[in-house]
């Protein structure tokens, strides 16, 4: 199932309480600060793990949201965008994490560049419904694909390493 | 050779790019007019004789009666178009589309696409060669992911005043890919109380389903976890790496005929509509089942569409479709959401599951169960929202 580091990491990400999705008005704002307040400490987390590899932002309604994941190959930081939205029937299902920028450069996505999820990952989802929130979807879908499709990508030559001047966020 | 020879045969071969080139723009137009009223003259003429000569077989009562209908096909792709093709050849009223994709070459080892369709959105490529294949059908396109807030309200108001006579449509045939549109499916059609048929083909591409939900009667797509046909594969051991999905023609064939197969016997009034139909391509195993609509369900108005349903005379109730087996109603054994699985398989079939050593009782099973919580500790790691607000949050979230 889930290695242990991935469980270590969920473990230490607050839980959700509300079960709300887009639709659902003032409760969907209750929600939505508990979205926050759990992504605030797993980017907390993941800093003081010297561990720091996304960052999310959304809109005002929290339906979309957007920001950017990196990834340290050989002392190298690979960046990408990242985007999603929330489905309205969230959070019984999943929100679908894309990388737009690497759609067609991989057989582990579906259209639009939405990354594949392993087999291990919906069940594990419908359990935690509605404790598990965007924090956990990034643990553990986008963190366990990029551990293994970005080494992979790189080896194939289909992402190349960009100098980029801005942010310093690597280790 | 002669040159005046070449000259000949390098016109011949352009003559017939060229014929191909204005056909190619030629099936955009209808080839011919709309039919008023459908006929049963056999004639080379009339597209619809041998539909209508299921009326004079004593098939069906009444087939004109199609073009009243309007379906609703959410998802264009490899069930979804030969769906609407089916539909459109059987002189449905109207179709409403809805897809967001556009077509790839990739595509081509389906059916209904063609090469020449790529870069076209799914929606309205499809109502190009629909319309040129039967122009008396009324085509609605939508080009829109249906699972986002916006998109799902027009969703809902399409599915609610979309019907030839600005009604609920009649039918809705679901033909995605993925769980979540087929949840936003659920939950809509749950809340506009609209019958639909869920259909599917696993991602290995051997084996597919349809399920009829009729909100309250039956077992909502939201009542238990997504149920698979046993494919005789251990998924253990399925090879994932490197790709997502496989798609075959056939098994998409095969699920869109079904699909549409049980529509027409649901519209037109004949035969028996099956609750629950799966596939299995690589032991031709074809379980049926009837599933009964769990309590406890999630969505609120899964259980107030069961509150209504126990509430009216039964006889209704049993009005859509056949009840006969409900006397041999069984419970499933590892019955963790309250639902029946009611058996019509054939018995010698699981035999023959059993002989390959799978234990396959009734050929399908649920993709996973909701057990107690897998993280311990749950109640001591909680988020605690009290106090803060939104903007303060979105403001920390940033500067961090
Ligand atoms: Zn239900």
């Amino acid at each position: 199932m889930v290695d242990e580091a991935t469980k270590k990491t969920l473990s230490s990400i607050p839980l959700l309480k509300t079960k709300a999705g887009p639709r659902d008005k003032d409760l969907w704002v209750q929600r939505l600060k508990e979205e926050y307040q759990a992504l605030i400490q797993y980017v907390k987390n993941n800093k003081g793990a010297d561990n720091d590899w996304f960052r999310l932002e959304s809109n005002k309604e929290g339906t979309r949201w957007f920001g950017k994941c990196w990834y340290i190959h050989n002392l190298l930081k690979y960046e990408f965008d990242v985007e999603f939205d929330i489905p309205v029937t969230y959070p019984t299902t999943a929100p679908e994490i894309a990388l737009p920028e690497l759609d067609g450069k991989t057989a582990k996505m579906y259209r639009g560049g939405k990354i594949c999820l392993t087999d291990h990952f919906k069940p594990l989802w419908a359990r935690n419904v509605p404790k598990f929130g965007i924090a956990h979807a990034m643990a553990l879908g986008l963190g366990p694909w990029l551990a293994v499709e970005i080494p992979d990508m790189i080896d194939k030559g289909v992402v190349s390493h960009k100098e980029k001047t801005e942010g310093d966020y690597a280790t | 050779m002669d040159p005046t020879k070449e000259l000949e045969l390098k016109l011949k071969e352009l003559k017939i790019q060229l014929e191909l080139e204005r056909q190619k723009h030629e099936s955009a137009r209808p080839i011919r007019e709309k039919i008023a009223q459908m006929s049963s003259e056999v004639v080379d003429s009339n597209p619809y004789s041998r539909l209508m000569a299921l009326k004079r077989m004593g098939i069906v009562d009444n087939y004109e009666k199609i073009r009243d209908f309007t379906v609703a096909i959410v998802g264009v792709g490899g069930v979804g178009s030969v769906t609407a093709e089916m539909l459109t050849r059987c002189g449905i009223g109207k179709l409403i589309l809805f897809d967001y994709d556009t077509v790839e070459l990739a595509n081509m080892n389906r059916l209904f696409f063609q090469p020449h369709h790529k870069g076209l959105s799914k929606v309205e490529a499809a109502a190009k060669t629909l319309s040129s294949i039967n122009p008396d059908v009324t085509l609605e396109t939508n080009n829109y992911n249906i699972t986002t807030l916006d998109n799902f309200h027009d969703f809902m108001s399409r599915i609610s005043h979309g019907s030839l006579t600005s009604g609920p449509v009649d039918l809705v045939l679901s033909c995605v890919d993925n769980f979540e549109a087929r949840m936003a499916i659920n939950s809509a059609c749950n809340e506009l109380n609209l019958s639909w048929f869920e259909s599917g083909v696993s991602e290995n591409a051997v084996s597919g389903h349809i399920q009829f939900i009729v909100p309250g009667e039956t077992a909502c797509f939201a009542c238990a976890p997504p149920l698979i046909v046993a494919s005789s594969i251990d998924e253990r051991t399925l090879k994932k790496d490197g790709v997502c999905a496989a798609s075959l023609p056939t098994t998409m064939g095969i699920v869109a005929g079904f699909l549409v197969q049980n529509a027409l016997k649901y519209l037109l009034e004949f035969g028996q509509v099956s609750y629950y139909l799966g596939y299995s391509a690589l032991t031709d195993f074809f379980p049926t089942m009837r599933l009964r609509p769990n309590a406890s369900c999630d969505d609120s108005f899964c259980q107030q569409r069961q509150a209504e349903a126990r509430a009216r005379p039964p006889k209704e109730q049993e009005s859509v479709g056949d009840s006969k087996m409900e006397d041999k109603e069984v419970t499933h054994e590892d019955n963790e959401w309250g639902i029946c699985l009611v058996d019509e398989t054939d018995p010698r079939k699981l035999h023959a599951d059993e002989d390959l050593g799978r234990g396959l009782v009734a050929g399908v099973k649920a993709a996973y169960t909701i057990p107690a919580p897998v993280v311990p500790d749950a109640e001591s790691n909680e988020v605690d929202a009290s106090g803060v607000s939104l903007d303060d949050l979105m403001a920390q979230m940033k500067a961090i």
